[in-house]
């Protein structure tokens, strides 16, 4: 299991929870299982999210490991001028 | 053979990298031989010009252009009815309707319709002949106003699932981030401050206008020529827009006259090419500076309420900020990239933030060098600054104290890896400016401000020419000298010459998709793929020579721009250079090249501290900027004058903001200022010498340490003139622009 | 609305072109010569970026009518080099990096060289003054400014 610090207005989908665990060894059964576990982030998950693992932001790639023990946070999706 | 990816070279070894050589392009953009977008022409081209809504917000009854077409001359006329509806991605819909209005005109300056005449006089004539029938609705400009009970309303149930229910209908997004615990935060401060803090929303001011030149045959093929920020978004988006194939739209990217941002999306584009596939000709369109300022992204205007605690000593025990933003007609202003980075500087154990998203009859905010956060910074760095005053304390060693540090839990969720922001402060401390002496009206501020910086889709490829010389192509407009960093970093990884290496901005049909050229990405993400196709193609030159030797691969190293034997079985054998083997490559396997595509993530946060003298007229209220530090960490600075240029530039264009330039709308909702006399951006005479201390904390996510530069400067400059012009003029000043007529009335009711 | 045809001198080379009564030299230069060094950035004179001279006098061309500019000697930043040889100011800005993008540039050069050939040895002062009607939005004119002052001082030393 993973645990998922996600940002306050997205507690009201997680039952106020703003650590969630979810099952997910890479970034996209992460958001998979985010969106199955809570069907009411799915329309923030499908406008996009940023994601630090680590200290790492991360985008889109769906293959980046992510350890039991890492560290991960849902961040607004980044977005720069 | 050994190469590591992950090897992040000693500061020592680099023999291009952290130079300053002349940059490619520099010939050209000196004599006037560059190509910028209005300097484009095709054989046989129209004219296209747009018409605008004279009205802040009306309702589009009926438009007939029957009048227009039947002018001699005029060979298209495009309204919104030319475009088909897109139902299926509200994004792309709402940049649709911002580049052609629909049922509403949502803001002064709003695209109605366009014409392509065979002259810019005869399409001028045009518009005046169309005639569109409209229902002026009541507006609302301002972002409090906007939230207000009774406010007009701009769009029915487009508010997302975050907005609360009962809230205002112009309400499209609520955001909260944080952690601990406010209220119990504040118990434990000696002192708390609660503040309101209001900026208008300014202009990237690029002096280059928006142009393009588009033409499409029959068939479907289509070319643009255009000054963008990224050329791939621009296809994909007009694409998209038109119903095209993204392979049958080539696009080629001008030279960019400056973009700061605001060039990261359409706005003539996918006009030019609906006049140009109803005209069956090329179609150039070019904006006029009042066009530009009416009608195309400046940044969101913001109302921001704080409340921080402080304990006697400094220790900051609580932060709370809400965050109002308003990003024009449409959602999507970057009140949540405010609400991540507004504490980011800081270790605090209670911080929230809340972010409103608001929309206005406004055009549709664009980015904004480091969008969200210089409003944000502003807020919180003033009222910071107050409270270290209020007890006696010295503001920097204050920030000292609470500056977040490797390890930190961010105010937005991740703990920190190694991070510059206290090296910053430090540097700051130590700094002759810190300590200089001040005369009577003058006043020093300072403030620290933070990005994030981003990774994205890139594309490289790094060919050998049969001489021995270099071609890189990148896919990401050149505006700021990055062409310069890229034949760095390949001559650096290839040990040739800087000289030997020419970097082109390839088109569309050139390379895969490349991200637009925003979140300081291109060093970074673009420096990244440049040096691993670098790398490819030494790998390839190894094998080669490892065949003309007749050995393993293994036995094989490339060193100092040439392969060696290496290890005891490889025999002896002169290196074989680059040009060597360059020359033999058709009898060795055919053209050397070097690619590497891929969406490098990773990008490395970067923070700044900025310091600044300044001096207020009592009888005017005119401030100067008497004297202006900039301490930032760059990771490593590939080119450090084009470093500085960055740091001096996003420090200026802060002071613009703090202290002249503001959207002033009337009570009509149109807009008055929209010239450059009365939009003023800073010139020459208002300023100093802008000094700037490079730091170097190396990004682990990057070979060389590279972090973005670009948008971070223009994140303190705000909050440090406004605390610098407050100690001046001995009153808090909470709104900006400080202006002269703000400033006076401010000293005269204290 | 006939054209009017007008004869004169640019960058050394003898022109001649029609030109609508209410056209702007700026336009001319541009779309009918096909000079597109000097820039648009605002049509209304206040940013500079098409500076060129008329008879030695330092001008924003898109004030200038096309018409004006009958029997008149006008230098733009196409004849600043001399051939291969750039003019010091040029050469300068490069080697300063007293550019980012290069929209300005070519009407801050022609503005410079127009200041220095007035005043050979201007302070930071005057030089920040002279140049305050070319807008520059990427470089906060630190870069522009060492530039200038650097090419004054070689060039005085040179004379």
């Amino acid at each position: 299991m993973v645990q998922v610090t996600i940002w306050g207005s997205l507690a009201r989908f997680t039952d106020d929870a703003r650590e969630v665990e979810v099952e997910a060894e890479n970034l996209r059964q992460l958001l998979d299982g985010l969106a199955q576990k809570y069907p009411g982030l799915k329309p923030q998950l499908d406008r996009g999210v940023s994601v630090s693992i680590d200290g790492k932001v991360y985008n889109d790639s769906w293959f980046q490991p992510i350890q039991p023990d890492s560290e991960v946070v849902l961040l607004a999706r980044l977005k720069g001028g | 053979m050994a190469l590591d990816s992950k090897q992040v070279l000693d500061t020592q070894q680099f023999k291009i990298v952290g130079t300053r050589p002349l940059r490619p392009d520099g010939i050209d953009k000196v004599t006037g031989k560059a190509r910028f977008g209005a300097d484009i022409t095709a054989p046989g081209m129209l004219i296209g010009k747009v018409l605008r809504s004279p009205h802040a917000h009306a309702r589009i009854k009926s438009i007939d252009t029957s009048a227009a077409e039947a002018i001699e001359g005029v060979h298209a006329v495009v309204t919104r009815a030319d475009f088909a509806e897109i139902t299926d991605d509200d994004a792309t819909a709402d940049v649709l309707d911002n580049c052609m209005a629909g049922e509403k005109a949502l803001y002064d300056g709003h695209a109605v319709a366009a014409v392509a005449a065979s002259s810019g006089h005869i399409a001028k004539k045009a518009l005046k002949a169309i005639k569109i029938d409209y229902e002026v609705l009541d507006h609302v400009t301002d972002v409090d106003r906007a939230i207000a009970d009774g406010a007009p309303v701009l769009h029915e149930g487009r508010a997302d699932e975050s907005v609360p229910e009962g809230s205002s209908p112009n309400i499209m997004a609520r955001y909260e981030f944080g952690h601990g615990d406010i209220d119990a935060g504040l118990a434990q401060a000696d002192q708390v401050i609660e503040r309101s803090y209001r900026t208008e929303a300014t202009h990237q001011g690029y002096i280059e206008p928006h142009a393009c030149l588009a033409q499409m045959s029959q068939d479907g093929q289509a070319d643009l020529w255009c000054c963008t920020q990224g050329h791939y978004m621009v296809r994909n988006t007009c694409a998209a827009i038109l119903g095209l194939d993204q392979g049958q739209l080539r696009v080629t990217a001008s030279e960019i006259g400056g973009g700061f941002g605001g060039k990261t999306t359409v706005f003539l584009e996918p006009v030019a090419l609906m006049l140009a596939k109803k005209s069956s000709r090329p179609v150039k369109m070019v904006m006029t500076r009042s066009e530009v300022l009416r009608a195309t992204g400046p940044t969101a205007s913001s109302s921001v309420d704080i409340r921080i605690g402080m304990t006697k000593d400094g220790r900051i025990t609580a932060g709370f900020a809400e965050l109002r933003y308003q990003g024009g007609a449409y959602p999507g202003s970057p009140v949540e990239m405010g609400s991540m980075s507004a504490f980011a500087p800081y270790d605090l154990e209670n911080v929230k933030t809340v972010g409103w998203d608001v929309v206005t009859n406004r055009p549709k905010q664009a980015a904004y060098r480091a969008p969200g956060a210089p409003m944000a910074a502003f807020a919180v760095e003033s009222a910071i600054d107050e409270l270290a005053k209020g007890l006696g304390l010295d503001p920097l060693e204050v920030r000292l104290k609470n500056a977040a540090r490797e390890g930190t839990k961010a105010s937005y969720g991740p703990t920190y890896p190694a991070i510059g922001l206290e090296a910053t402060l430090r540097t700051a401390k130590d700094h002759p400016h810190w300590t200089a002496p001040l005369g009577p009206n003058q006043g020093r501020g300072v403030a620290c401000g933070f990005w994030f910086n981003f990774g994205g889709d890139t594309c490289v490829t790094l060919n050998i020419t049969p001489d021995g010389t270099v071609t890189v192509s990148e896919g990401n407009p050149d505006i700021g000298g990055s062409r310069a960093s890229m034949s760095m970093m390949a001559a650096e990884e290839l040990g040739i010459p800087y000289n030997k290496v020419r970097t082109i901005v390839a088109d569309t049909g050139s390379l895969g998709q490349n991200e637009v050229t925003d979140g300081s990405r291109v060093t970074f993400a673009v420096g990244l793929a440049t040096i691993e196709a670098a790398r490819a193609a030494k790998r390839e030159m190894c094998r080669r020579v490892a065949k003309v030797w007749g050995i393993d691969e293994d036995a094989v190293e490339w060193r100092d721009g040439a392969v060696h034997p290496t290890g005891h079985n490889a025999g002896s054998h002169d290196p074989m250079t680059l040009a060597e083997i360059a020359a033999i490559a058709s009898n060795t396997g055919g053209p050397i090249a070097g690619h590497h595509e891929a969406n490098p993530e990773g990008a490395g946060v970067s923070f700044a501290t900025h310091m600044v003298d300044t001096e207020v007229d009592p009888d005017t209220g005119a401030v100067k900027i008497l004297r202006y530090t900039v301490f930032q960490d760059a990771g490593k600075a590939v080119h450090p004058a084009y470093v500085e240029g960055q740091f001096q530039g996003g420090a200026t264009q802060g002071i613009g903001w703090a202290l002249n330039e503001e959207y002033i709308y009337g009570e009509d909702g149109t807009l008055q200022n929209a010239g450059f006399l009365d939009y003023r951006i800073p010139v020459a005479s208002d300023l100093p010498m802008i000094d700037t201390v490079i730091l170097e904390i190396p990004n682990p996510g990057h070979p060389y340490g590279v972090r973005g530069v670009g948008e971070t400067s223009i994140v303190p400059p705000l909050a440090a003139i406004a605390n610098a012009v407050s100690e001046a003029a001995g009153v808090r000043m909470t709104d900006l622009p400080m202006s002269p007529p703000k400033v006076l009335k401010a000293m005269q009711d204290k | 609305m006939s054209n009017i045809h007008v004869t004169t001198k640019i960058n050394g080379d003898p022109t001649e072109y029609l030109c609508a009564p209410d056209e702007t030299l700026l336009d001319v230069l541009r779309d009918r010569l096909g000079m597109t060094g000097s820039k648009e950035g605002c049509g209304t004179g206040d940013c500079g970026a098409c500076s060129v001279t008329i008879n030695g006098r330092l001008v924003c061309s898109c004030l200038v009518l096309g018409a004006e500019a009958e029997g008149a000697e006008i230098e733009t930043i196409e004849g600043m080099a001399d051939g291969d040889q750039l003019h010091p100011l040029q050469q300068k800005f490069i080697e300063h990096a007293a550019l980012q993008c290069g929209i300005c540039t070519p009407g801050i050069l022609v503005a410079a060289k127009s200041l220095l050939e007035k005043n050979p040895d201007p302070t930071e002062e005057e030089a920040r003054y002279w140049l305050a009607g070319n807008l520059c939005r990427c470089t906060g004119y630190d870069k522009i400014i060492r530039a200038v002052l650097d090419t004054a001082a070689d060039l005085r030393k040179a004379s």
